[in-house]
């Protein structure tokens, strides 16, 4: 299954959560980090449920505190 | 308001611009901003809008001058080592354009103030470093209808977007609430390169000044991230506002602002 995800697309296995692909993609502090599916923000309860399907944009969104 | 000769001359590089002209330029001079955070991005948003000719500008900070400060925070210098950075960067902007009017307030923008400080200004700049008040700020103005630019810089990175009352989505809508504190690199341990806060701050003097003017497209509805190593800008764009959002959704639960508890910030 082709996705697009932080703008780059990618081919990934098929029945992917939104959880396995935080973790296939490595992100540092999952629980902490909001998703963005074709435009639509992805609850964070639904991680675990949410599947992806083909030709799916993604994004992840990461807090950052500073302004030092 | 007419300008004068010397006015003519100190700005018309802006002038000259079919965007901004005589008519932007009144527009800026006549325009409000406060500016929360005298530091990292603080310093270039408040140097580029006094250069600017914006005609109020305020600053909140509480803190002192720190000499580790100097490696990013442009607005001071060595000789303001233990000043108040209010001062300190009222000074500055005060030598840079005799023209404008700074108010400096010396505070930690909190519930209790943070619906005044903000309601003189048409556009808030949140130069903030730590959660708890970039949501505070969020939230104040989104009550209180305010325009604002958030941003957030660590290590090589950098983003902001830009609220504006009605038009996408809101910093909660994207973030929810505050990480809790250790979960996120927050505090002086992570670092910054220096030029970050040059970077993202004068991005957001820049969405400041195109809202008071009134020209072009703001970053509503988008975030832009920047990545200094792989020298990589992205506009992300957002989903629409959250109709569920605590703060701007359709029932809101948060109508007043609110403190959390400060981040501890602890060696690691």
């Amino acid at each position: 299954m082709v996705l697009t995800v932080g703008g780059t697309r990618k081919e990934y296995p098929a029945e992917l959560t939104v959880a396995k692909l935080l973790e296939v993609e490595k992100v540092e502090m999952p629980l902490y980090v909001t998703v963005s599916i074709n435009d639509e923000f992805v609850k964070r309860e639904e991680f675990e449920t949410a599947l992806l399907k083909e030709d799916d944009s993604v994004e992840f969104l990461y807090f950052m505190g500073g302004g030092f | 308001m007419s300008f004068s000769n010397e006015q003519m001359t100190r700005y018309s590089r802006h002038i000259i611009l079919k965007e901004i002209g005589v008519k932007g330029q009144k527009r800026l001079m006549e325009g409000r901003v406060l500016i929360v955070g005298a530091g990292g991005l603080g310093s270039p948003a408040a140097l580029y809008l006094a250069a600017a000719g914006v005609g109020v500008i305020g600053i909140v900070d509480a803190d002192e001058v720190d000499l580790s400060n100097l490696q990013r925070q442009v607005i001071h210098t060595t000789a303001d080592v233990g000043r108040l950075k209010v001062q300190s960067a009222r000074d500055k902007m005060e030598a840079i354009n005799p023209d404008i009017k700074v108010n400096a307030y010396q505070t930690l923008a909190v519930a209790d103030n943070i619906l005044d400080l903000i309601a003189d200004y048409d556009f808030v700049i949140d130069g903030s470093d730590n959660f708890p008040a970039k949501f505070l700020i969020n939230d104040a103005c989104v009550i209180a209808g305010k325009a604002f630019s958030h941003a957030g810089i660590i290590r090589f990175q950098g983003q902001l977007m830009t609220y504006v009352p009605g038009q996408g989505p809101c910093y909660r809508c994207v973030f929810d609430s505050p990480p809790p504190p250790d979960a996120v690199p927050t505090c002086r341990q992570a670092g910054v390169i220096g030029a970050m806060g040059g970077v993202i701050g004068s991005l957001q003097a820049m969405e400041a000044v195109k809202y008071i003017a009134g020209v072009g497209k703001l970053l509503t509805g988008s975030l832009l991230t920047y990545d200094a190593l792989t020298m990589e800008f992205r506009k992300i764009g957002l989903p629409p506002k959250r109709s569920g959002c605590a703060v701007c959704g359709e029932h809101p639960s948060i109508t007043e602002p609110f403190d959390y508890a400060p981040a501890v910030c602890e060696f690691q």
